[in-house]
């Protein structure tokens, strides 16, 4: 079975349809790519997936693991292993980040009917990922993303994927604000979490990700569709082409 | 001139007052200061909208009468008192009760006092007829009718003496129960005295026994802080929330004498809190902190009057309100600084969360400044949770409520964070935590 398929997708956000029809299938172990220009549609893919107000479906599913996926919760999906790193990771102040963590993965593991994580046990677990992502301690006792760099938020997003371990990974725009050393160590990070059961779809404006990120395939949106599918090839292709010559098959 | 004072409710209150003037202990020049006390309140009756500091608490329309006083606990209403006091039991203090506005001896902690502490219940010292500390424990402001009320009713309290240069390890604690089932009033009056250079922790709550509801308690406090000295304050209101608490404190600071207060509002239909905080001595320090956490149809108002009359002064306030359902949170801050305060610093910062359409929140502050040197400010806001934060953290696994409860926790911990006392904190903390989780 599909991990993730996305099914003829309609959405609008206040009267105006923004996904006309989207259909994508992602299979456990793939990384997909979804490339595309400013306004065709791939962060409002990456906010429905995820749950968050404000859109509106007005055709087609979301099926995660055959479940549907839009008549869940943002919680819900989050805790049945849907994970969104954000294009802008919010900061929340007073809420520090290893009390945030830790009240975010009991939720999931009691959602899921599992044990809740004692603090000495998730103290053990977070310093871990953290060591390997060279997040420095500090920064879990500070408010979540608080004063944090455009790169420290990445790795902040990226040390979440690892410690709440979600089937399905969904990086929006993962390098945005990063310069060329902090996408490497956010990129590493991300391919540290590829396996052959957990899937991985990134969304992205520039080809650059995807040379440390290699996928498997690429998508590229335009005006509310996937209007082409391929190999990793079709990124490079792009690089050179640019977008417009998909704006008008779409 | 206010021409309803005589309404039905008036004349019962007046009647109450004759019948009750017996069972008020004090003769004399005590009993003559409630008689003014009583006039006082007559005269002004019970305040209403149309009058300026009681605009968003009008207890006409909210209170509609003042009860008439409860009857002397008997044994079964103090072990239903007994009950709520060991729910609420904070370790490590030294317990006062006050149990439907009578000193409970036998809840209470009087044994092994600290050299230098004395403590009395209020009966026992304007009976004894103390010269000076009975006119000073019922002196009243009879400009505010319900601190008129207070001083003219007041049927006991706690007089706790702190010689100069004693400074108390145990905090101080005391509860105020309501135990009876019928609904009356009581009324209490507390005196604190800190002398020179002592150092004093004081815990104040307001509880509920078992069937107590609509009941409403009257009480006042007076604290004169000496010089050098420390007070660190922490009120609990956790009434029934069908009662009402009509509270007042009046506190004086020496030179260089510290005051740290923080109060959080979880519990009554109805209360205001009067507090005036005067610094009379050069260099003193004041950090006045609340909360309150409120929903139902509750309405808590803190009314603060900060006096600046010496120079050399720095006062802080930080207030939050958090607001659900149709509940209303009033929070009203006058800072005066007078001709003579120079170098005075005082800010004030008061922030309104409302959880829900209905909810209201008002903030008024108000800086009379007639120094030309000082440093004054304050700010307000008023406003929702964040919907950005809520979806991210719901998009980690938290459940809508539980993000809530993390980023209102959040909200109200710059407060919390100002009580001294680590132990006093995580009460603080514990009671915000649990009307979280009753509303979760």
């Amino acid at each position: 079975m599909s991990l993730l398929e996305v099914k003829d997708l309609q959405v609008r956000v206040e009267e105006r349809e923004i996904l006309h029809g989207l259909s994508l299938t992602v299979n456990p172990g793939q990384v997909h790519a979804i490339m595309g220009p400013n306004g065709s549609g791939k962060s409002t893919l990456s906010h429905v997936i995820a749950g968050k107000p404000g859109y509106e479906v007005t055709g087609g599913q979301i099926l995660f693991k055959g479940e549907d996926l839009l008549e869940m919760e943002p919680n819900e999906r989050a805790a049945k292993g849907v994970f969104l790193a954000f294009q802008y990771p919010v900061e929340i102040p007073g809420v520090t980040t290893w009390n945030f963590l830790h009240a975010a993965l009991n939720a999931q593991r009691k959602a899921r009917g599992e044990d809740e994580i004692s603090s000495p046990a998730f103290l053990k677990k977070v310093r871990e990922v953290a060591k390997s992502l060279n997040i420095p301690q500090d920064m879990l006792k500070r408010g979540v993303n608080v004063g944090f760099s455009g790169g420290e938020k990445k790795r902040n997003e990226i040390l979440q994927m690892a410690l709440f371990e979600p089937a399905v990974c969904i990086l929006d725009e993962m390098d945005s604000g990063l310069d060329i050393d902090a996408l490497r160590i956010a990129a590493d990070g991300v391919n540290a979490l590829r396996s052959p059961e957990r899937a991985m779809v990134v969304i992205t404006h520039y080809q650059r990700l995807l040379n440390y990120i290699v996928p498997d395939v690429v998508h590229v949106m335009s005006k509310g569709r996937v209007v082409k599918s391929g190999g990793k090839e079709l990124a490079l292709e792009l690089e050179e082409s640019g977008y417009a010559q998909f704006e008008d098959a779409a | 001139m206010n021409v309803v004072a005589k309404t039905e409710t008036g004349r019962a209150l007046s009647d109450a007052f004759a019948v009750a003037r017996d069972r008020l202990p004090g003769k004399g020049k005590i009993a003559d200061q409630r008689r003014q006390a009583f006039d006082a309140y007559e005269r002004l009756g019970l305040p209403h909208r149309r009058i300026e500091d009681w605009k968003y608490t009008d207890l006409r329309a909210l209170m509609r009468e003042v009860l008439p006083l409860a009857p002397a606990p008997d044994a079964a209403a103090l072990g239903r008192a007994a009950a709520a006091v060991k729910l609420r039991a904070i370790d490590g203090v030294r317990r006062l009760v006050l149990v439907d506005g009578a000193f409970a001896a036998d809840l209470s902690d009087l044994g092994n006092l600290d050299k230098g502490l004395t403590i009395r219940p209020l009966r026992e010292v304007l009976d004894a007829g103390d010269g000076a500390l009975s006119t000073q424990a019922i002196a009243t402001d009879v400009s505010n009718p319900m601190i008129a009320l207070n001083g003219a009713m007041a049927t006991d309290g706690v007089v706790i003496e702190v010689a100069d240069g004693t400074v108390l390890v145990q905090p101080l604690h005391i509860v105020h129960v309501a135990s009876g089932t019928a609904p009356a009033s009581m009324f209490t009056r507390s005196l604190l005295r800190l002398g020179r250079d002592a150092g004093v922790t004081l815990v104040e709550s307001y509880l509920a026994g078992e069937g107590a509801k609509a009941y409403q308690a009257h009480d006042g406090l007076i604290v004169s802080i000496g010089d050098n000295a420390r007070l660190d304050h922490v009120r609990l209101i956790e009434d029934s929330v069908d009662a009402f608490n009509i509270s007042s404190a009046t506190v004086s600071l020496g030179a260089h004498a510290h005051f740290n207060t923080f109060g959080l509002t979880s519990g009554g239909h109805v209360s205001r809190y009067q507090l005036t905080v005067t610094c009379a001595g050069e260099g003193s320090k004041v950090e006045t902190n609340g909360v309150n956490l409120i929903n139902g149809t509750q309405h808590a108002d803190t009314t603060l009057f900060m006096d600046h009359a010496v120079p050399h002064c720095a006062s802080r306030e930080i207030f939050r309100a958090v607001v659900d359902d149709r509940a209303h949170s009033v929070f009203q801050g006058r800072i005066i600084v007078r001709p003579d305060a120079q170098k005075t610093d005082a800010k004030m910062m008061t922030r309104a969360l409302l959880l829900s359409d209905d909810a209201e929140a008002d903030n008024k502050p108000e800086l009379e400044i007639f120094a030309d040197d000082v440093t004054c400010g304050h700010g307000a806001t008023t406003g929702a949770l964040d919907e950005s934060l809520l979806f991210y953290m719901r998009a980690r696994g938290l459940p809508e409520k539980e993000a809530q409860a993390l980023l209102i926790q959040a909200f109200v911990g710059e407060a919390i964070e100002s009580i001294a006392s680590d132990a006093l904190r995580e009460v603080a903390i514990a009671t915000a935590q649990r009307w979280l989780e009753a509303r979760a």
